[in-house]
This record gives structure tokens, sequence and C-alpha cells, in this order.
């Protein structure tokens, strides 16, 4: 079974807020029945103050699922809706000390039930760009569906380039077989084979003084800036959340949020940085700061 | 109350007497049996005793029909492979679309390697169509790969009438038999079978044997090359205590057999009606009317099978589940799908499977608390309202994003 934290056992077998708060005024339901996971939170919202004065949730789900939707009430208890809004699922995972990276999703899903029921109480619509696929990396919890966009968007062609632009199978390489079959997969599809001995991409291969951090993050800034108007022309926009040695996460806010185009447009992105900078330069969406997170954290 | 252990389909604690017999093997008798002299002695006639201790569990014709692997997996590999070299011109197989992976993934494997894979549907119940395997027979299939019993349910298949089909068209026939041998007495000689998997440690035996059943005259391949052990059909030193050990293992397996088929079978129903009268929303899955003795399938509606374990767990009870998040897999078990068991059930299943080694007390104390860890995880559950499922619950409750 699972190697889980005492934490996760706890909020297991001793839930808290467990059930639907009476007179609720914001209500998030998100999951999917066909992965076995899916969730109900319920709040109460003070009117005047938008704080949250009670949060109930009902599950169907694993251990994990059920405690990340514990701890996720509790947390979030007695704040503003603005504040709670910046809880994400790392803060969740990390009050339980820790996830197994299979189970990561458990806290992505609380993250999102509770933008779904603030969405629900300020009357907007909440639209997730969130696809799962089949864990395919277990070391950085890469799964399917991220390997294959980003083949798509960077023409990537050799396991190499996969773990450079994804990180899977940069650990025990025990996926590589599975890389493989995505990569044969889609450049079938692109009408090309797959050639387990081709050279990696090489374009972005720089060898330049390294940017220090600061320089770094400035001139992505500068990158992002002269992106905008375009982006915003579009109806969409841009904001750049964390840069993490050669990772940028971006939050792609308006029209490119969740829409079919995000994931082009984040490699349009990732190219032009890589070209202004003369360097590696992976772009994620904020969404999945987790799945690399995990990595960080062994 | 000691811990009670209901997941035999997934191991089974070896028997002492088992052991008993095993131990000489590693410090007297030690020596390789292909040696001349005294340390090997005793060996090769061990291991000549356990073959025909295996030979009488399944019923062989001929003690050599008996080849040692290192477990189940390797004798399901070396039976297909073996059965797609034998023939380099038959490019399709027939299986079922919920063999145990060991052959599921071999076969996705070899789809991707140009052979054409026909996997035959089951109903809600977990029967085949042998009318439509019938049609899937011609002299292009290489192999029929069809499991005896089910590891999930203990559904059973008709695999000697299936093999009477195969034979009729000329093609070869394979059985998984690892759930089934020990459980359902058989007579190999007496069927169209050619090859047959077994694995030690699901009927009281070690982890890490196995055995090939091959019919004599059928088509081989071996899958390791290497010295002549196993008549030059399984290369490698012999595991000589484990064989030793399998041989006693399959003599008692012979001697429980009634036991198997009437005392475990009444402990395995008596849990199955006790849960199903006290606990509502909650059905059996596979052919009830033709099950292994000591499986029992159970779907719990609107919980998750992980959830349900890890109650249990903590009751001392220990079992399995046919969920996700079990499998660290995005899909319920493939055979729960297979039988297009809704998605709310299927994640709630559970699989409680005996051994001569449960008592009915067991039992007693498996009833006690499963109603109560149910209606707590009910209780947190959001299809549930109260004393039953929501009104409509796949309309009351819709997550976004499917
Ligand atoms: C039906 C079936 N086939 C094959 C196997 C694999 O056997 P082994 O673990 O010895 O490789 C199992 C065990 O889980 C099984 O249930």
């Amino acid at each position: 079974m699972w190697d889980y934290s005492e934490k996760v056992k706890d909020h297991f077998f001793n839930p808290k807020n467990a059930g639907a708060v009476a007179g609720a005024n914001a209500i998030g339901e998100v999951g999917s029945i066909s992965c076995g996971d899916a969730l109900r939170l319920t709040l109460k919202v003070n009117e005047a103050t938008g704080v949250i004065e009670d949060a109930g949730f009902q599950t169907f789900g694993c251990g994990s699922a059920i405690a990340s939707s514990s701890v996720l009430t509790e947390i979030i208890k007695g704040m503003t809706l603005d504040d709670a809004l910046k809880v994400s699922n790392q803060d969740i995972a990390n009050e339980l000390d820790g996830l197994p990276p299979e189970k990561m999703h458990c806290s992505v899903m609380g993250r999102e039930a509770l933008q779904a029921a603030v969405a629900n109480y300020r009357g907007e619509e909440w639209q997730d760009d969130h696809e799962e696929g089949a864990l395919i990396c277990k070391c950085f919890a890469i799964d399917a569906v991220m390997i294959e966009e980003m083949v798509w968007a960077n023409k990537l062609r050799t396991v190499e380039d996969v773990t450079n632009f994804t990180k899977a199978g940069g650990g025990c390489a025990a996926c590589h077989e599975d890389i493989e079959g995505i990569l044969e997969r889609v450049l079938k599809e692109r009408g090309e084979t797959f050639d387990p001995n081709a050279a990696p991409i090489e374009a972005v291969v720089m060898e330049k003084k390294p940017l220090t951090n600061l320089q770094r993050i400035k001139k992505i800034e500068e990158v992002l800036e002269s992106l905008r108007p375009q982006l915003m022309a579009d109806g969409g926009d841009v904001e750049l959340v964390e840069v993490v040695d050669n990772t940028a996460y971006v939050n792609m806010t308006g029209a490119c949020s969740g829409c079919q185009m995000a994931a082009m447009t984040i490699a349009g992105i990732q190219q032009r940085l890589m070209e202004v900078l003369g360097e590696f330069i992976r772009v994620i969406p904020a969404s999945q700061m987790h799945k690399v997170a995990v990595a960080a954290g062994g | 109350m000691s811990d009670i252990y209901l997941d035999n389909n997934a191991t089974t604690k070896v028997d002492p007497l088992v052991v008993d017999a095993m131990l000489p093997f590693f410090t007297e008798q030690f020596g390789n049996p292909s040696s001349i002299h005294k340390f090997a002695d005793g060996v090769a006639k061990a291991l000549k005793k356990a073959r025909q201790q295996v030979q009488e569990l399944i019923g062989a014709e001929h003690d050599s029909e008996i080849i040692f692997t290192s477990c189940g997996t390797e004798s399901d590999s070396t039976a297909i492979l073996s059965a797609i070299k034998a023939q380099p011109n038959k490019k399709e197989i027939i299986t079922t679309t919920v063999e145990h992976p060991a052959i599921l993934s071999l076969c996705e494997y070899l789809e991707k390697e140009g052979y054409t894979i026909h996997r035959l549907p089951v109903d809600r119940c977990g029967r085949l169509n042998l009318d439509a395997y019938q049609k899937m027979l011609s002299d292009q299939v290489a192999i029929v790969s069809v499991m005896w019993a089910n590891n999930e349910t203990g559904t059973i298949f008709p695999v000697v009438e299936m093999a009477e089909m195969a034979h009729a068209a000329g093609v070869m026939f394979h059985t998984d038999a690892v759930q089934a041998v020990g459980k359902i007495p058989m007579m190999l000689q007496d069927t169209k079978i050619d090859m047959l998997s077994i694995s030690g440690h699901k009927l009281h035996a070690p982890k890490g044997i196995g055995v090939l059943y091959l019919r004599r005259g059928t088509r081989f391949r071996p899958l390791l090359r290497g010295g002549h052990q196993e008549r030059g059909r399984r290369a490698g030193t012999e595991n000589t205590a484990s064989i030793v050990g399998l041989g006693k293992a399959c003599e008692l397996a012979l001697e429980y057999m009634e036991y198997e088929n009437i005392q475990v079978k009444a402990m395995r129903d008596r849990l199955e009606r006790g849960i199903v009268e006290q606990i509502p929303h909650c059905f059996i899955t596979g052919d009830l009317n033709n099950r292994l003795p000591n499986t029992t399938d159970i779907a719990f509606e609107y919980i998750e099978g992980e959830a349900i374990l890890m109650l249990l767990n903590k009751a001392g009870i220990a079992a399995s589940s046919g969920s996700a998040c079990t499998s660290g897999s995005l899909e319920p078990s493939h055979v729960m799908r297979a039988m297009d068991i809704p998605y709310t059930a299927a994640h709630g299943t559970i699989r409680f499977s005996f051994s001569r080694y449960n008592t009915m007390h067991e039992v007693e104390e498996v009833l006690k608390v499963m109603p109560g860890i149910v209606a707590t995880l009910r209780k947190l559950s959001p299809y549930w309202d109260g004393n039953g499922p929501v009104a409509n619950p796949e309309q009351a409750f819709q997550p976004t994003y499917a």
C-alpha cells in the first residue's frame, strides 16, 4: 500500500469538516469519476467581509483524496476568499507532510475545488485547463498528456529531448520505454518515424556565460512584455509567476487560459525566450508547478 | 484479535510442511542436481519426485510434461513466445480482455511488433461468448491464451471446451491456470490443452517458482537457452528447494481439494451472504454460478476501494481492491471495465480471497466491521445522502472535467 504520512492517515481516519455546510453560498464540484476521485466543497462566506466562515467537503475517493479534502477545509476556514485563492496544491500537500507522486493529483483536486467554489460564489464560470494522463515518470510525477503536449509543441524527437523539456525520464530511467512509445505515436501522426539514435534537439545548446538568476528574470520579463500586445490582441494575457533555475512558470489568463492553443502559445513563448536569452528555458503553466516541486522534494 | 488474511489470490502463506520439505535443500542437499557426487545425490531424485507431485495434481500424462520456471509470468511468456516462434507464419493471437497483465502486456507488446491480437470481450457477468470465439479461430492464429480462472472475480472460463475448439481448428491452446490449480480438480491428459501455467505462491509454495505444463508433442521453442536443465527447455540451474516445496504443496493441494471446495467455499459463501444482507447498494461481480470456491469480489457503490482497504487494514483485515488508486493508474481494474461495471461501483470493489488457513470465526469478525466501514465512507461521499444514494446520483453530482 502507499507510504502515507501520519498526517495523511490522521486526516483520513479522523476527517475534519466532513459533510455539506448548511446554508452554503459557494459550491465547487470537481474531479473525475472515471479516475475515481471527485470532490464537492461547500463554503459559507460572510458577504460583508469575504471571510470563509465554514467549509465542508464530500469526497468520493481514496485515502489521500479524503485527507487532502479534509486538510483543505482546515486551511481555508477563517481566510478571506482572496487569501484562500493563494493556497496552492503544494501548500495542501505540505500541510499533509507530503503525498506520494501518484497522489499529488489529489491535492490539485483540492485546489481546483476551491477555485471552482470561489468562482461559483462570485457568479463566474470556472474553467479548467487540467487534463491528466497516465503517470509515466514516477520520479518526477510527469504524466502522458504533459509529455505528449511537449512533444507536439516543441517537435521533440528523442527521449533525451523529452527529459530536457519535461524532466520525465531523468531519474531512474525505467519509463524510457513508455516515453519511446509516446514518441513513436506522435511522430507517426506527424508523418515521421521514431529513430532511437537521432541526435537530440541542439538549437538551444549555447555556450555562453550563464546568466545570473536576476538577469534571467529581468530578461524574461522583457520578453513577456514584448509579447504582451500580441496576446492581448487575442484577448489573453500572460503573467510570470516564478522562475526556478531554467524553468519559468507563467499564468495564462483571459482567452489564453484553458484554450486549446495554450500549449502552443506557451511553446511560442518558450521559443522566443530561448532565442533572446540564448539558453535553454522551459515554460510551464503555473498550474503544473506541483509536478516539478515534487521533483525538487525528491 | 490477530490479523485476518483474506488476500490469498495475491499470494498465500507457505505451508509449514512445505517449509520442512525445503529446508534440507539449502544446507545438506545443496548440490547441483547435474553434479556427480554425494552432495547432489538426493537432489535429482527430489526433483523427480516434485515433478510427479505436480503431474498428479494436474493429471498430466507424463512427468516430463512439467517444466519448472521462475514464476507464473515466465510460464505465460514462455508459452506465447514459443508458439509464435515455432510458427513464424501465423501472426494472430486470441486472448480475452480480462487476462492477467502477464498475458495482456505481452500481447500489447506483440501488437506493436505487428501481431494481430483478438481480445474476446466478456458480458456483465464476466462470461465469454463462444460463438464469437469460434469465428476468430483460423489457420492464421498461432495460439489461444485464455485464463482458467480470473484472479479478481474468480470467474471460471470453459477452457476445456475452448481447447477442443482450438484443437479442431489446428490452433495451439494455452491457459493461465495460476488461480485455478489447487482449487479446481484437473485431468489434463483428457483435454486438448497444450500448455498451462502454474505459480507456486498461489498454492502455499514459495514465491519465485512456477511451472509450464507442455503437452508431449507440442512444438516448442525455449525462452532461456543455455544448459540442458529441464531437458533443454528451460536453461538455468534449478531452484531446487523451491521445486521441492512446490511438489509438496501440490501434494497437499490434492489432499485439501475437497476441503477447499466444501469448507473454504462455505466460508466464502457465508461472508458474501452476510455482506449482501447487511449492506445496501453492494453487489457481487463475476459469474456467480461458475466461480472459484475461495473468491468473492464485491462492489460497494458510491465509495472508493483504497479507502475501504485502509479502514479494513486498521481493523486488522487484509483484502484487495480493483480501484484505480491501489494500482496508481487512472482507470479502475480492466476486469471491472470489461464487465462494464459503472465507475461509481468499479472503484469500490473489494476482493476477499480465502485459503484453508481461514476460519469461520474470522468471517464473523469481518461481518462485524464491514457495515460500519462502508457507512463511514458513504457519509463522506457526495453521492450519498443520509440513508441512501442521492436521487439520480449521476445528475445530482456532476464534477467538472471527466
Ligand atoms: C492469473 C494470474 N496469472 C499470472 C500471475 C503471475 O504469477 P507470478 O506472480 O508467479 O509471476 C498471477 C499472479 O498474480 C495471476 O493471478
